[in-house]
């Protein structure tokens, strides 16, 4: 991987975590505003289904860490396990998939 | 009162060496290097250590002290000793041990080459003076990290150096830094691909043990960050 790949991972990482940071802020508060006001999952439910706002948020959330937390993990694997070998890389874009599908396929549970 | 002796613990032999004691007299104003020295020249003369200037300028005095990597010319033992009266002494961290308190400064420098931190410029001698305020943006960034004297403290003290050996350090990145906002220079694009990426910059975790320990109080993780900042934007603009 060359040193311009390398970069924009930096950024990419540095921006994922700018978004994560508001989306759980958004996320806790909605959670502690949901359990405080009684809400029943059948409630929560009629709110989220068919809601494209919520769909897009989390839709959101969940890109932010497909982004997010295999770039991270690249570091910790490079300094702590010493793998740096290409085939590093490409564990961590079946991760990156493997996250984004179990991430879609939570918001469509609660969407469809 | 005269104050009792200094127990001294002092590391012999390289990587796989060993620590002996020694029994050193307590001095008003003494430092470290003072230590070392006496014990070199009256107790046991095949230790090894380097120093030159004894004056905090050239760097060649460094040594791990009590666990912190510090210029020993230039500590007191009343700084240095947490348990009253015991020193430990060893050389570096994260380079190779010559012997005794010597290390190999080699991999050292040779990053400061690869960092490319040498000055090249673009104008001859028949050229006029380039003309820098001493109020120009870039040169006071470049006043904050000018003064390294090249010691390695930083690199001992810096973990991603032990978890990543390819990576650049902290002194040379800052001596790119400096570069990088030196107006005279015209290597700046060839710098940024130099410390951009796995074993540069953008490795840096901004734990600050740099920072914290740097002798003459400079801050590489500042010039780090900058980097790190330079190089996103050259990239992202397709001059990289």
């Amino acid at each position: 991987m060359n040193f311009r790949t390398q970069s924009l991972l930096w950024t990419a990482q540095r921006a994922s975590a700018a978004v994560l940071g508001l989306c759980v802020v958004v996320h806790l508060a909605t959670m502690i505003y949901a359990v405080r006001g009684g809400l029943t999952a059948a409630e929560i439910l009629a709110r989220t289904q068919g809601s494209a706002a919520w769909f897009a948020f989390y839709s959101i959330f969940v890109l932010a860490i497909v982004v997010h937390v295999p770039i991270g993990l690249r570091a910790v694997l490079g300094e702590w396990l010493g793998w740096r070998s290409p085939s590093r890389d490409a564990v961590l874009v079946l991760l990156a998939a493997v996250i984004g599908w179990m991430g879609m396929r939570a918001i469509l549970g609660v969407f469809s | 009162m005269k104050r009792p002796n200094l127990l001294v613990r002092v590391w012999r032999g390289k990587d796989d060496g060993v620590f002996q004691e020694f029994e050193v007299p307590r001095h008003a104003s003494q430092t470290v290097l003072d230590v070392v020295t006496h014990i070199q020249r009256t107790l046991d003369p095949t230790l090894a250590y380097r120093f030159a200037c004894r004056v905090g300028m050239c760097g060649s005095c460094a040594m791990t002290v009590n666990g912190v990597p510090r210029w020993t010319c230039r500590t007191h033992i009343d700084k240095a000793v947490k348990i009253e009266n015991k020193l430990t002494i060893e050389p570096l961290r994260n380079l190779p041990v010559i012997r005794d308190l010597v290390t190999d400064m080699r991999e050292f420098f040779d990053k400061w080459a690869k960092a490319k931190g040498s000055f090249e410029g673009s104008r001859t001698r028949h050229d006029d003076f380039a003309l820098i305020s001493s109020e120009n943006k870039n040169r006071k960034e470049v006043n904050k990290g000018i003064e390294c004297i090249g010691c390695a403290v930083c690199y001992s003290a810096c973990d991603v150096v032990a978890q990543n050996p390819a990576y650049l350090g902290p002194a040379s990145l800052n001596r790119a830094w400096t570069l990088v906002n030196d107006e005279r220079d015209s290597k700046t694009l060839e710098r940024l691909r130099a410390v951009a990426g796995d074993a540069g910059c953008h490795s840096c975790h901004t734990h600050m043990s740099c920072t914290e320990h740097c002798p003459k109080q400079i801050s590489p993780t500042a010039g780090i960050a900058g980097l790190k900042r330079a190089v996103s934007r050259a990239v992202l603009k397709g001059m990289l």
